[in-house]
């Protein structure tokens, strides 16, 4: 790749952890920043402009999940959580409050380098392409996507679920599968991740999201596209 | 009223005579009513009161009629007796100086008799004394010097009766009751003869009084008592029925209060009014609400404490070990950088933490469970791939060992409403296991499925469990042999969560297990969370034709669900068996 290093924002309270966590992001080619408290995490955003955010859940002065959901608010950045509970309570939060991807205390080094690069992976050199799904439209080089013209926003993890989705639209696609494909797991892992973010999907896209069109479940085996 | 019994009687009789081919129905109806008799204190004590008082009423109904009748014949035989003396005087003054052989006796009878029944004008002559109207009979007797009589009569005499001519003829005074025919209807009468003594004559007279004002006033009296105890019964089942609901009515509402209390509203409290027994029922059952309410707060507390305490452990331990974690990673890597002599520590360096790991994460999850937050996520998915995922993970493990790995599945995808992680999990665990004790013999593992319950069967022919040991494997930390070598390096709690998450499904995990032929577990799970396991699709045992020929015994398939009454057993416990010997079975149940 001739792209700059990509720039890793590590937040995290535990100085000897985020020395670390950088040291190990580094020696994986990753430039690294260190915030340490919660309320600094937006204003370092803002100015460092980050490819990816790695946040630990439990902060000082705000919780990760608060920072979380702050800077959903402002963008579609890959947010990696770094969490120490595992509990399905905790997890599941810390997805709906906009993470994309979540790995529990202690990661092994190989796994989290290869999430974050999942989460960095840019769809290169992608062919014009225009796709369709449901009633939507996906413009695939321009990351796009639109309902009768009009335009609906989506993470990047999330165009990169509908994609996958929409490029077999025959195909049933099982949550190992979407983990493999989508999140860049090697071995299968926690489905949680799946469905929450197939919730998070649908309630940006679908007309209702009780009643899916574009994204449907299939009973027993996990989700396909809608026909266009 | 006994008539009016024995009627009833008969009428039920015929009923159910005609009811008899619908006999079944009829025995329905007997259930209904008694169910409702049995679970009705309200029926219960109105019928018992109904009846006792009708017993009563009954007795003293008849009791006070008896006396009444008793007391109305009293009354008018002494009238009658009196009426029949001044009658005698009559008489006797008219017949005193009849000829004893005057052909005109009869003439003189009839006179004398009409004196009786038409009294003198003058008013002189006392025809009544309340005794009512009578019927005079006179009979001519013969005379007093033996000679026959004339058998001259007037009046019915053949309406008395014997005894009292009899009794008369003697020269005696008595009277009798006697029922005789008057027209279409029969008439009670009382009698009273005597003899009359008349010049040379022994004559009898007779008076019939008709006792028919008497039993008018006994058929009303008795009337009277009848619609009166009826009425008496009808109020006093009312008055019962009025109490009883009184009572009823609030220990059915602590009932309900109980009831919801049970199904956690523990902010249930039965409201209580005044100070009688129902209010310190109240008062009792609030005081008991509230204590339990208060341990159950504490309990709460305990596990909240306990969850939170997990909570903290974890996240203070597992921060600074991502620091290791990462450090021991990089160390890794690079170790062909580092001295030789570093090689081998940093490779057990980055083993042995992921055996820490491994155990922190069970101890983290067993205190999850005994903090009873261990929740499930329950999805329909093919079970077959759930196995196939835990086949993946102990892959490695199989093939460093040598281990052949055979898998039993059906064609057909095996549809189940599980927790996949748990699921997943356990399988992993048992695989495991068998892998650790299979001493490189085959391990099997068979899926089936039937149409309430999965279950999984994992089969390793090692070194099998010693008599008693079956009672330990899933107990926490308990190791089967300490010096053997051990491949994955198991945390000791594997099968205790696998038990846990088993329970959580409301499923079984079951071991058998003998020395040297190996062991087996069985885990079974319900289809859907909503059904009640009462049996398992497979066997638990020996099953496989290898061991048939072993001088073991082999439960077939009906032999073991028969032994293991499967469906009486709560809570995925491992019930207990009594096969023979060299079947054993484990599980909490033992513990």
């Amino acid at each position: 790749m001739v792209r700059m290093a990509a720039r890793v924002l590590v937040v995290e309270d535990d100085p000897a952890a985020a020395e670390m966590l950088s040291i190990a992001l580094r020696q994986a080619g990753f430039e690294t920043a260190v915030v340490s408290e919660g309320p600094k995490a937006m204003p370092a955003m803002r100015e460092l402009k980050p490819d990816l955010v790695l946040l630990d859940l439990m902060l000082p002065g705000m919780s990760g999940i608060d920072v979380c959901k702050a800077i959903r608010a402002e963008s579609g950045i890959p947010i990696v959580m770094l969490t120490a509970k595992s509990d399905t309570i905790d997890v599941v939060l810390g997805l709906e409050s906009g993470a994309d991807d979540y790995m529990i205390k202690p990661p092994k080094t190989q796994e989290l380098v290869a999430r974050l690069r999942a989460r960095l992976r840019r769809i290169d050199a992608a062919p014009p392409e225009k796709l369709s799904i449901g009633d939507l439209t996906i413009d695939v080089p321009g990351h796009q996507v639109s309902r009768d013209g009009e335009q609906i926003s989506l993470t990047p993890l999330e165009f990169d679920l509908l994609l996958a989705l929409a490029r077999k639209p025959r195909q049933v696609f099982t949550r190992e599968v979407l983990l493999e494909q989508v999140w860049g797991y090697r071995h299968a892992a926690d489905t949680r991740l799946v469905n929450v973010h197939v919730q998070r999907l649908r309630s940006k896209i679908e007309r209702d999201p009780e009643h899916p069109e574009v994204v449907l479940t299939v009973r027993g085996v996990g989700y396909k596209a809608g026909i266009p | 009223m006994f008539s009016e019994q024995l009627a009833v009687t008969s009428l039920a009789g015929r009923a159910t005579d005609a009811l008899r081919p619908a006999s079944e129905a009829v025995s329905e109806l007997a259930a209904v009513a008694g169910a409702t008799w049995r679970r009705s204190l309200k029926i219960r004590v109105v019928s018992s009161t109904v009846v006792l008082s009708s017993t009563v009423v009954l007795v003293l109904g008849m009791v006070l009629q008896a006396q009444l009748a008793q007391r109305l014949i009293e009354n008018k035989t002494q009238a009658a007796l009196l009426q029949a003396d001044n009658s005698r005087i009559l008489v006797e003054s008219e017949l005193g100086t009849v000829d004893p052989t005057s052909a005109s006796l009869a003439g003189r009878l009839t006179t004398a008799v009409d004196r009786l029944t038409n009294p003198d004008p003058s008013g002189s002559a006392p025809t009544t004394a309340g005794a009512g109207t009578y019927e005079p009979v006179l009979v001519d007797g013969g005379g007093l010097s033996g000679e026959a009589g004339t058998g001259q009569k007037i009046g019915p005499l053949e309406d008395v009766p014997a005894v009292l001519r009899s009794a008369a003829e003697r020269g005696a005074l008595a009277h009798k009751i006697i029922t005789v025919k008057r027209g279409p209807t029969m008439v009670t009468m009382l009698a009273v003869g005597m003899p009359v003594a008349s010049a040379g004559r022994t004559m009898q007279l007779y008076l019939l009084f008709p006792l028919t004002a008497e039993q008018r006033t006994l058929t009303l009296v008795q009337s009277t008592l009848v619609v009166g105890g009826l009425v008496l019964l009808v109020l006093v089942a009312g008055i019962a029925s009025l109490v009883t609901r009184q009572v009823v009515v609030p220990i059915r509402q602590a009932a309900e209060v109980a009831e919801r209390f049970a199904d956690g509203h523990l902010e249930e409290r039965m409201p209580v009014v005044g100070e009688d027994d129902i209010a310190r029922l109240g008062t009792s059952f609030n005081e008991m609400a509230a204590s339990i309410q208060r341990q159950i707060r504490q309990l709460e507390e305990f596990g909240e404490l306990q969850r939170g305490f997990t909570s903290d452990v974890s996240h203070e331990l597992r921060t600074p070990l991502t620091t290791v974690r990462m450090a021991a990673d990089l160390l890794y890597e690079s170790r062909d950088q580092l001295h030789p002599v570093l090689h081998r520590p940093t490779e057990l360096l980055v083993r042995e933490l992921d055996r820490f790991e491994a155990l922190l994460a069970d101890l983290l999850e067993i205190s999850r469970v005994d903090a009873g937050v261990a929740e499930l996520h329950l999805e329909t998915v093919d079970v077959r791939g759930t196995m196939a995922r835990a086949v993946a993970a102990v892959r490695a493990v199989a093939d460093r060992a040598g281990t052949p790995l055979e898998i039993d599945q059906p064609d057909d995808e095996v549809l189940a409403e599980i927790d996949p992680p748990r699921v997943e999990r356990i399988v992993r665990n048992l695989l495991t296991n068998a892998l650790d004790h299979g001493e490189g013999h085959p391990v099997r593992m068979t899926l089936a499925v039937d149409a309430d319950a999965v279950a999984v069967l994992v089969r390793d022919h090692g070194v099998g469990l010693q008599p008693g040991q079956q009672e330990l494997v899933f107990t926490r930390f308990w190791r089967g042999d300490p010096s053997r070598d051990r491949r994955t390096g198991g945390t000791g709690l594997g099968l205790s969560i696998s038990l846990e998450d088993a329970r959580l499904h409301g499923g079984w995990l079951q071991a058998w297990g003998a020395p040297g032929q190996g062991s087996a577990f069985r885990l079974t799970l319900p289809r859907s969370p909503n059904i009640k396991l009462t049996s398992s699709p497979l066997p638990l045992g020996p099953d496989d034709a290898a061991w048939n020929t072993q001088d073991v015994l082999v439960p077939d398939e009906a032999v073991s669900e028969e032994a293991a009454p499967n469906g009486a057993v709560p809570d995925g416990v491992v019930p207990e068996s009594d096969e023979p010997d060299p079947v054993v079975r484990a599980g909490p149940g033992h513990q």
